[in-house]
């Protein structure tokens, strides 16, 4: 058996009487799309804050690449390969789409004290700009500064930049979220021929695509993983249904 | 690309025109518009330290201020020691720019570095008042030492050299400054350019998004807040030089105020927007000055004014909005 | 005195998010009103009220004109908005009552000292305690008991939901501002029967305000109450204090020197201190 890439243990988190997160167990194996789904306040993104650094657990460990992240700051977490994106589209408004991904380059690439070259003159680092924003179809957008491209155009730059940490594991937070239904599709294909680079923890409202992509789903309920395992299995299964009454999804 | 250009041309008009009025009036024989172009372009050397804090980095510095008194206040004391032979702490005065510029420079870079530490931890509202109070701590702190001239400050009889030139000369004198703003301007260009500008620009705008494709914002922006303060700095041992005098005054929180205000009313992150800036204040002072005691009413309204009605500053106002690209 | 600034301070900034650097000016509103006032009329009371309403209305005036524009900014417009104000309104007094500073004096109802077991107090002094602790307690009476201190309230936490509640938020902001404005004022005119009353005399005041909310917590009366009496306690004893101890290992001129300096700079490493503990203050509203 793999080691898993991302690996939750026993995290909680509380706000005062309010346990967010409640004994959360979660792992990310190589090569898989896990899913984590569950009705608005559940948690969810208690739960990101957790893994992504800006939130701190009460209790429990998170263990990435085989290395304990949980005491480590968001910055340290990304440069080890952890990439996400955002739930509310988080892009630098003035810079162009192309400047955006240049940025994920340049944080990679580490070296960000550099003072003298000046960085739009940089050629291989705008043309890897340009490939990855060609990946995710917004090539010809690249010049656009992020503050005036679509709703659905700034999800895909969301990823795009993602992609450009060459991460190790993708953390994407509700990714179709807004989205019309043809870029719904695409990105369902893309997401697709994207786990084989690094495996995605996919946090999503839409079933369809949900069904459609997760290899293993998650239930959130109340901070709690209330069931775990394949589509099938989650689709039949009794708690889950209990959870989701009502819910129009 | 079109929408530069007016700025260049602008820029161009800004650079040469600081320098040929001066020109002009050596020719016709008048020091006094030369000290007030001196004036202008020392405080706009000041203004492009903090433009590097805070207009690109989005840092307001209050207390910005402190940097400028502490460059004029190594500038006096180097050449008080150097005048009566005493040492500090062990080490001589010196009354050569050469020497007393890159020590000004390190004086005001490591009291940055310190105050950025604490600092740089917090953000918004917060920055502002503690950047603001620290500088009244060294503020109070200089008029109460003493040693080298307390609340009233310490004279420098006579100006620190430069290698060739007669620095008494009012011509030469801004000539120095002037190049060095250039220079200043020119560093301000470069790192704005650079990987380490994107990064900083980018911190301003969305510092989370920032953390999260692994750049550290605290480093960058530490790094930014002390090169700002070193070129502060320098324009304030400049500052002493001209007018003979390490002012506590010039570390004043009115000081920094003005400072800001420079940079505001010539245009936040723009390249001559201190140049701008610091001729309005300069000759808002001079000109209006001269016609009422009450000048600082009309700086007032027009600040007031520019902060509500046009934000952008005077090099948005005719050169139109930067695109970062 | 020190809480009655810090108190208008935080209450305009945790109710309506707005920095207010003109504080100061409204201080010396206050303060130059009452005096004129006192000394036409005579009467130190007449002129304290003369005072706080000169201050209030300048206030409303400023909220309506000025502050409503900067509501949707960031914080640096305001501090620049209100830097300009603070020109404006300092050159403004100079032209209303002339560049010499003003006279007033204690009421005779105040003067005199009181034996207060060790030593004598001014018993002006002690009132101007008493006016602070008043005024705290009507404050926290007004916002803990009555409707509009749960509107203010409100306010502080989601100005948008009050609004859809319908109540006319911008009645609120100018009242809550006014009444900010007000205690300035109040203060302004108290304090300048012990010091003289001139322009720029609101500024070092208004720092130390800012500094004693971000001590207690913006947005917190309470904080406002003990970040004063801290500030008010360390600086005093700081300044009494120092120059003994550096008495003790350095010669007597440098001592006092040094020992005055360091004293200034006491409450200032308090603030930096409180700021590394506990970034959002001794009382932190939850937002």
């Amino acid at each position: 058996m793999a080691d898993p890439v991302l690996s939750l243990s026993h995290l909680s988190k509380s706000f005062g009487a309010l346990k967010a997160t409640d004994d959360v167990s979660l792992t990310l194996m190589p090569g898989e799309i896990h899913a984590l789904i569950g009705p608005n306040g559940a948690g969810k993104s208690t739960l990101i804050g957790q893994i992504s650094g800006r939130i701190a657990p009460d209790a429990g460990t998170i263990t990435f690449k085989g290395r304990d992240i949980t005491g480590l700051s968001v910055a340290q977490r990304a440069r080890l390969g952890l990439g996400r994106s955002f739930q509310i589209s988080s892009l630098i408004p003035e810079y162009s789409a192309r400047r955006n991904v240049m940025l994920g380059l340049q944080a990679r690439q580490g070296h960000s004290f550099r003072f003298l070259k000046p960085v739009m003159r940089d050629r291989r680092l705008k043309e890897e700009a340009g490939a990855i924003l060609s990946k995710v179809g917004l090539a010809g957008r690249a010049s656009v500064p992020s503050a005036e491209l679509s709703h659905g155009e700034r999800r895909l730059l969301e990823i795009a930049v993602a992609l450009a940490l060459e991460p190790a594991c993708f953390l994407l937070d509700e990714p179709m979220a807004g989205m019309g239904a043809e870029g719904v599709g695409a990105l369902v294909d893309f997401l697709r021929g994207l786990k084989a680079q690094a495996p995605i923890l996919l946090i999503e409202h839409d079933m369809d695509a949900v069904f459609a992509l997760a290899d293993r789903l998650s239930v959130l309920v109340y901070g709690r993983i209330i069931a775990s395992g394949s589509v099938e299995e989650i689709r039949n299964d009794p708690a889950v249904r209990e959870a989701y009454l009502g819910d129009s999804e | 690309m079109p929408d530069n250009r007016r700025e260049y041309a602008l820029n161009a008009v800004l650079a040469l025109g600081l320098l040929l009025v001066p020109l002009w009036a050596y020719w016709a024989g008048s020091p006094f518009t030369i000290t007030v172009f001196t004036r202008i372009a020392i405080f706009a050397l000041a203004a492009v330290g903090l433009n590097i804090a805070l207009g690109l980095g989005g840092m307001v510095s209050f207390g910005h201020a402190v940097y400028f008194g502490v460059g004029g206040y190594v500038a006096g004391i180097a050449a008080q020691h150097a005048f009566n032979g005493e040492t500090f702490l062990g080490i001589a005065g010196a009354n050569q720019m050469l020497i007393i510029w890159p020590i000004a420079m390190i004086a005001a870079g490591l009291l940055a570095a310190v105050i950025g530490a604490f600092s740089l931890r917090t953000s918004g509202i917060f920055f502002i008042m503690i950047t603001l109070a620290f500088a009244q701590m060294v503020y109070y702190f200089a008029i109460s030492w003493p040693t080298y001239g307390g609340e009233d400050g310490l004279p420098i009889y006579v100006r620190n050299t430069f290698p060739g030139l007669n620095t008494m000369r009012p011509w030469n004198l801004f000539i120095l400054c002037w190049c060095l703003l250039m220079l200043a301007i020119g560093a301000f260009a470069l790192i704005r350019a650079s990987r380490f500008g994107a990064a900083l620009m980018a911190i301003r705008q969305n510092p989370d998004r920032v953390a999260a494709v692994g750049i550290s914002p605290f480093g960058i922006k530490l790094a930014a807040f002390v090169i700002s303060a070193m070129i502060t700095g320098l324009a304030g041992a400049l500052m002493a030089d001209l007018s003979r005098f390490a002012s506590p005054a010039a570390m004043a929180w009115t000081m920094s105020g003005e400072l800001i205000v420079i940079i505001i009313l010539g245009g936040t992150g723009r390249l001559f927007g201190p140049v701008a800036g610091a001729a309005v204040l300069v000759g808002f002072e001079v000109i209006f000055g001269g016609m009422t005691e009450h000048w600082r009413l009309w700086l007032g309204l027009v600040l007031l004014l520019t902060v509500l009605f046009a934000r952008g500053g005077i090099v948005t106002l005719i050169a139109g909005r930067e695109r970062l690209g | 005195m020190l809480f009655l600034m810090s108190a208008g301070l935080t209450l305009v900034f945790g109710v309506m998010g707005l920095i207010n650097l003109a504080h100061g000016s409204l201080f010396m509103i206050g303060a130059f009103f009452c005096a004129a006032a006192a000394g036409l009329t005579g009467n130190f009371w007449l002129g304290l009220a003369a005072g706080m309403a000169a201050a209030a209305a300048a206030g409303a005036l400023i909220e309506v004109t000025v502050m409503r524009r900067l509501y949707t900014r960031d914080h640096l417009d305001q501090v620049l908005a209100t830097f300009a104000l603070i020109l404006i309104l300092s050159e403004g007094t100079k032209i209303l009552f002339g560049p010499f500073p003003l006279y007033l004096d204690v009421p005779p109802l105040l003067t005199g000292t009181v034996n207060l077991g060790l030593t004598p107090y001014p018993l002006y002094r002690l009132a101007l305690i008493v006016a602070g602790l008043g005024v705290a307690l009507g404050l926290w009476l007004l916002i803990g008991r009555t409707r509009l201190g749960i509107r203010i309230r409100a306010g502080e936490n989601d100005r948008e939901m009050i609004a859809a509640l319908g109540v006319n938020i911008r009645a609120l902001y100018t009242f809550v501002f006014a009444l900010g404005a007000a205690l300035a004022g109040l203060a302004g005119a108290l304090v300048g029967a012990v010091q003289s009353v001139q322009v720029g005399m609101g500024e070092p005041v208004l720092i130390l305000a800012f500094v004693v909310i971000v001590i207690g917590g913006i947005g917190s009366i309470r904080g406002a109450m003990v970040g004063a009496l801290l500030v008010g306690v360390i600086d005093t004893m700081g300044r009494f204090l120092l120059p003994q101890v550096f008495a003790l290992f350095l010669d007597p001129s440098k001592a006092s020197g040094a020992g005055a300096a360091l004293a200034s700079m006491l409450v200032y490493l308090l603030m930096a201190l409180i700021l590394v503990i506990r970034p959002k203050g001794l009382f932190p509203v939850h937002a």
